[in-house]
């Protein structure tokens, strides 16, 4: 198994250097003046000069490169023009909303997919089949930014005086103040150390800072907030994890040691779940990890319709702005988690079938 | 030879003729069009195609005109607020008025050109570069399939959406700029594709006769080879044609793809994103068209990988 994730991870070594190669390119690619293209246009002359020698633009495109990836290694990602604070500031800031987004869409596809899937399956060609596998048809095809904007319509306009009703925009209700679980727990931390900035970054998961600072209203008014944009988020993946599930419980269903489960007498559910599910959930683990990086790729879209302050936010605002250093850190930053994503994925699918480590 | 034996054997030449003429695209439509969610897809294309081709014909304005000043009609009007907009009362302006004055069906009607071209355009384009690459990639192997794969991977190692919009913010926002970046984005996809069928047939007998015969590596590659990866292609094309209608449609949705006034559907919905609570008509037409639109391309793909499915071929 060692020898497998170190043949894994040594493997994934020159798709990240690729990575760090092709966001350099596109730094590079930007026309015109790349000083007043990322400092604005309001630069002064000696500003630029300041910021070419420090990013040695006038060296070598080897040597640039090389200070690009010491650059990032060291977790700077240069400052945006447009908030005038260092983009690693930002991440940390913005991230925490971003990653509750895309876990609670997970959370919905997973919930809903899997048993949607597996009922599907079960019971194949019924109106329950049919019904599903049109609603999962329907699903793919829907463009989460029209999803986002028709579920604020219904939910938060047409349903606005019935229990049903739920917030159209925003993280928190105005008047409902998050207070850091470190102060209600009368932590003293020094501004700048790792502890410092991991309590923060974990005190701005509203959810988390509400369950561990024992604030009810806080909670749930997190929660309603989160609701309609994690089901936009959460449907692409809903619909795919559904269609995935009730294929590959299809394939198991079919397979001979079923009927031999069947026939020695057990029972239905005892089939389904302890001989099938089981068996079916291999496949899904590569789908539902790699959701993850897409859903956070469609966070942009989503964040942008619910005005969550997420990095997707950002990222949509830098792109008006033109504000590139923020595209540019993005952009990485993603594209690096998502290899993590798919190497443990890897790794979990070596752990859960043995036969692929022999590979 | 007597006169009865030749005409047995006629009549087994015959038999032969007709038992050949059932070709792999023609048990490929047979089983296509005993799927019926394929065949909805189907027909939801011919009637795209046709409400694209015969746009000028069936819009009653012309897409870009302002009516302002020609009709005594308010911005974004409805005669309520629904998200069907309540045509009844306005009978000319099925789906209503957009901000700029604009009859939003034809507006709808012409953008079902746009997305179309988009979703061909760039899977041709696609196609065309993947299918170089990953014959290329197959058939040399060493160490220019190794530099070409790696580099599919780095493609592949970024959201689809997320390398896109970071490359069309590079190049500058516009329509062109967005197909390029969704056309590169879904080049490894392809590449993959045509690498396998190649890796899959290179060794075989027929590939080894026909190079033994002298012919040339191009007419091997494309003769012999590439026709294998056709069938896998066709089907990743169609799927892949639904995805880069999405794509472009969000791209033009954040202000990167489609530039007004344009009609195209996501850049419809984007500018009126903020109406979406006064006049919610104006966001739901153009994204239920992308949907509809999508939703075709899927089914046909789905139907056509299931209908092209070798596996299969005994079940139905």
């Amino acid at each position: 198994m060692t020898t497998y994730i170190l043949r894994r991870i040594l493997s994934s070594l020159p798709v990240l250097v690729g990575i760090l190669f092709a966001t350099f390119a596109l730094g590079r690619l930007i026309p015109g003046d790349p000083c007043r293209a990322i400092l604005g246009e309001k630069a002064t002359d000696a500003v630029c000069d300041e910021f070419i020698a420090r990013h040695g633009l006038n060296e070598p495109i080897p040597t640039q490169f090389v200070i690009y990836v010491n650059e990032i290694l060291r977790g700077d990602f240069g400052v945006s023009f447009r908030f005038g604070k260092p983009v690693t500031d930002l991440l940390i800031e913005r991230l925490p909303t971003t990653l509750e987004l895309s876990l609670a869409a997970l959370l919905v596809s997973v919930v809903i997919g899997i048993p949607l899937g597996v009922l599907s399956a079960v019971k194949h060609n019924s109106w329950i089949d049919v019904v599903t596998m049109i609603w999962a048809n329907i699903g793919v095809s829907m463009p989460v930014f029209w999803l986002g904007l028709m579920l604020a319509y219904v939910f938060s306009l047409t349903l606005r005086d019935t229990f049903l009703w739920l917030p159209p925009s925003g993280r928190l209700t105005s008047g409902v103040i998050s207070t850091s679980f470190a102060d209600v727990w009368g932590l003293e931390l020094t501004k700048g150390t790792f502890t410092w900035t991991l309590v923060n970054f974990l005190s701005r998961l509203n959810i988390l800072n509400a369950i561990l600072s024992r604030n009810p209203e806080l909670f749930v008014d997190a929660i309603r907030h989160l609701i309609l944009p994690a089901f936009a988020l959460g449907t692409i993946p809903m619909a795919l994890i559904a269609r995935m599930t009730r294929s590959s419980m299809l394939d198991v269903l079919g397979q001979d040691y079923i009927r031999t489960a069947r026939a020695k007498g057990l029972r239905h559910n005892v089939v389904i779940f302890k001989h099938a599910f089981r068996n079916a959930l291999l496949p899904l683990i590569t789908v539902i990890g790699l959701q993850l990086g897409t859903l956070l790729g469609g966070a942009v879209l989503t964040e942008t319709i619910f005005g969550l302050s997420g990095v997707g936010r950002i990222l949509y605002d830098a792109i008006t702005a033109r504000d590139y250093s923020i595209v540019q850190a993005f952009t990485v930053v993603i594209a690096i988690f998502f290899v993590f994503l798919n190497l443990l994925v890897d790794i979990s699918y070596a752990y859960v079938d043995p036969r692929i480590r022999l590979d | 030879m007597t006169a009865e034996t030749k005409n047995t054997i006629a009549q087994l030449d015959a038999e032969q003729i007709s038992f050949k003429s059932v070709s792999l695209w023609h048990t490929t439509w047979r089983r296509l069009f005993r799927r019926r969610s394929a065949l909805v897809g189907l027909w939801m294309i011919v009637i795209l195609v046709l409400i694209a081709i015969l746009a000028p014909w069936i819009a009653p304005y012309d897409p870009l005109q302002q009516l302002v000043g020609l009709e005594p009609i308010k911005s974004r009007e409805a005669p309520c607020i629904h998200l069907l907009g309540c045509p009844a009362d306005k009978p000319q302006h099925l789906m209503g008025i957009d901000a700029n004055f604009r009859d939003q069906f034809s507006r709808v009607l012409y953008g079902t050109r746009l997305s179309l071209s988009i979703g061909f355009s760039t899977v041709v384009f696609a196609i065309i570069i993947g299918t170089v690459l990953g014959a290329l990639s197959g058939y040399f192997g060493g160490w220019l399939d190794m530099s070409i794969m790696r580099l599919m991977d780095v493609l592949l190692a970024f959201p689809s959406l997320l390398l896109a919009i970071a490359i069309v913010t590079v190049l500058g926002p516009g329509l062109v700029n967005a197909l390029l970046a969704i056309g590169i984005v879904s080049i490894p996809a392809y590449a993959r594709v045509v690498r396998a069928s190649v890796l899959s047939v290179r060794e075989m007998d027929f590939v080894s006769a026909t190079r033994a015969l002298g012919a040339s590596t191009t007419r091997i590659l494309f003769g012999r080879i590439l026709p294998n990866a056709l069938t896998p292609l066709i089907v990743q094309g169609t799927l892949g044609i639904a995805t880069a209608i999405l794509d472009a449609a969000a791209l033009s949705f954040l202000g990167l793809g489609a530039q007004p006034p344009t009609p195209e559907w996501g850049a419809m919905l984007g500018s009126e994103r903020n109406q979406v609570f006064t006049a919610p008509h104006l966001v739901f037409y153009p994204g239920l068209a992308i949907m509809l639109t999508v939703l075709a391309f899927n089914l046909i793909g789905d139907g056509l990988r299931d209908a092209l499915d070798p596996r299969l071929v005994n079940k139905v």
